[in-house]
């Protein structure tokens, strides 16, 4: 392990958060996803049809892009200390354009003898509802 | 009910869709950085990509003309189940090694479980969609399960 990063590894221990950030997409930054991952489904931004047709409550902020933000709460907090081997979401509840998620995680567990740290994570709502939860092992190096 | 998925939709597990490559750019990591907001400088600025940039990468562009009413196109390997409203369920992703532009990388869609359930919803099929992206020396660079709902 190199020495800055020995010098985090040390003063990590379960229990300690992880930064949090709040996300608030535009409609222009949803159809950029999109674009960037050639998506056309119209529940992203076509507000009527999303509404009237799919009966969602808005235009949906798409899943993989929660994914996207979670894994930003890992890769700005590990920085170049270590290498991200593992990472998983799942969704529980839709989220739509106008909704603030808030991205944060925890440590879990740290094990000396591999160098690697589990998280926890969870994007959540205004409301505190966990959107969708996540998890992730980042390796220390 | 009688079950949705038959035992000709559950012969289709284990079947795959053509190994796919593509060429990774400088420009394309730096607009699926933009536009999820990254903050890392080696990813806006091109030089490594995001972990989960690969997310969509390798599907195929298809025509215009194969475009469903709800935008979508069909996935050969979920297209001609029962239900057919789509919803990402999650993802379990396992990286090998970061991708970089000019990697030339390939990968491989397996449809790896199909199962059916009863919710408060109403019935969904849930399908487990493994891709495998191996660099040009056939090494692994990232592997994701996949779960989507159709309802």
């Amino acid at each position: 392990m190199r020495p800055a990063a020995r010098t985090r590894w040390d003063a990590l221990a379960p229990g300690q958060a992880l930064p949090e950030r709040a996300f608030t997409p535009s409609i222009a930054e949803l159809f950029l996803y999109s674009a960037v991952i050639w998506n056309a489904h119209r529940i992203h931004y076509d507000r009527d049809y999303a509404v009237n047709t799919e009966g969602h409550a808005g235009l949906l902020i798409t899943g993989p892009l929660q994914g996207d933000w979670l894994c930003q709460t890992v890769t700005d907090w590990l920085g170049e200390d270590g290498t991200l081997e593992r990472f998983a979401f799942s969704h529980r509840q839709p989220a739509t354009l106008g909704e603030t998620l808030t991205a944060g995680g925890r440590i879990v567990a740290k094990d000396a003898a591999t160098g690697r740290v589990t998280l926890e994570l969870a994007l959540r709502n205004g409301a505190g509802d966990l959107v969708t939860p996540g998890e992730a092992v980042v390796r220390f190096a | 009910m009688p079950p949705l998925l038959t035992e000709e939709h559950r012969a289709r597990v284990g079947r795959s869709t053509p190994p796919r490559s593509e060429t990774v750019t400088r420009r394309e990591i730096r607009r699926y950085a933009v536009a999820t907001r990254q903050r890392a400088a080696r990813y806006l600025a091109g030089e490594e990509a995001p972990p989960l940039f690969f997310t969509r990468f390798f599907e195929d562009i298809p025509s215009l003309d194969d475009l469903q009413p709800n935008g979508q196109t069909r996935d050969p390997l979920t297209h001609d189940l029962p239900l057919q409203r789509q919803m990402a369920g999650g993802s379990q992703i396992t990286f090998h090694r970061p991708i970089r532009p000019g990697d030339t990388l390939t990968a491989v869609r397996t449809l790896t479980g199909l199962a059916e359930k009863q919710g408060r919803r109403g019935a969904a099929i849930f399908c487990t969609l493994e891709l495998r992206v191996s660099d040009a020396a056939g090494r692994p660079v990232v592997t994701e399960v996949h779960t989507r709902i159709l309802r």
